[in-house]
């Protein structure tokens, strides 16, 4: 992957320049408009907008060849702060959850 | 909500073709599986984190036939949510 990103960690900074590379690697080929980074950045900003959007309505995102991402209910229950040890009750909420597809955790194991 | 509903929504979002908001979010996706795979995390503000998790190979059993086999080492991928996302799940009602 892109030397932009020097350390371990892929921030979106990342994402964006990436994806501004490998869209217009693609579009070289098909002769059509190149992007900025300036749109690649307000594309990646939309794509995750988009979900947070999607996800915070409740509905869940699959993504083939990456995961899926749901939306699940959690009950109320009692919890204590570790510190005081004073009892407190957790609401009921929503959380959400993130399965890996059996694709990438093949890629991610070397199998394919 | 499929990759290509999600394709759908950027491009009416943004009013983007989405023969283009395919290819953005194709390359978004690819970008973090590829990072994954070579053992690197994700950090998205406001969205979250993607890691890699690794776990040593163990003896597990069959629970059908109780019967003992070798569980190899794998790696998998964890999430957390970030703050802001987990706010705005936490309110859905469902």
């Amino acid at each position: 992957m892109n030397d932009v990103m020097n350390d371990n960690t892929v921030t979106k900074a990342c994402i964006i320049d990436e994806v501004y590379e490998r869209v217009n690697a693609l579009q070289e080929e098909e002769s059509e408009q190149v992007i900025t980074k300036k749109e690649a950045s307000e594309y990646v900003e939309a794509v995750l907008e988009t979900m947070k959007d999607e996800l915070a309505r409740g509905q869940e995102i699959k993504v083939s060849g990456f995961g899926k991402f749901e939306v699940r209910a959690k009950g109320r229950r009692m919890g204590r702060n570790p510190r005081t040890n004073v009892e407190i009750e957790i609401p009921a909420r929503c959380v959400l959850r993130f399965k890996v597809s059996q694709v990438l955790k093949d890629r991610l194991n070397g199998k394919r | 909500m499929t990759k290509s509903q999600l394709i759908e929504a950027v491009s009416e979002r943004i009013n983007l073709p989405k023969k283009r908001a395919e290819d953005i979010v194709n390359a978004v996706f690819d970008t973090m599986a590829d990072a994954l795979v070579e053992n690197r995390r994700i950090e998205v503000r406001g969205f979250g984190s993607f890691s890699i998790r690794e776990y040593d190979a163990r003896m597990g059993r069959n629970p059908r036939t109780n019967e003992a086999v070798e569980v190899d080492a794998k790696k998998s991928i964890h999430f957390k949510v970030g703050k802001e996302l987990r706010e705005r799940v936490a309110d859905v009602e469902n």
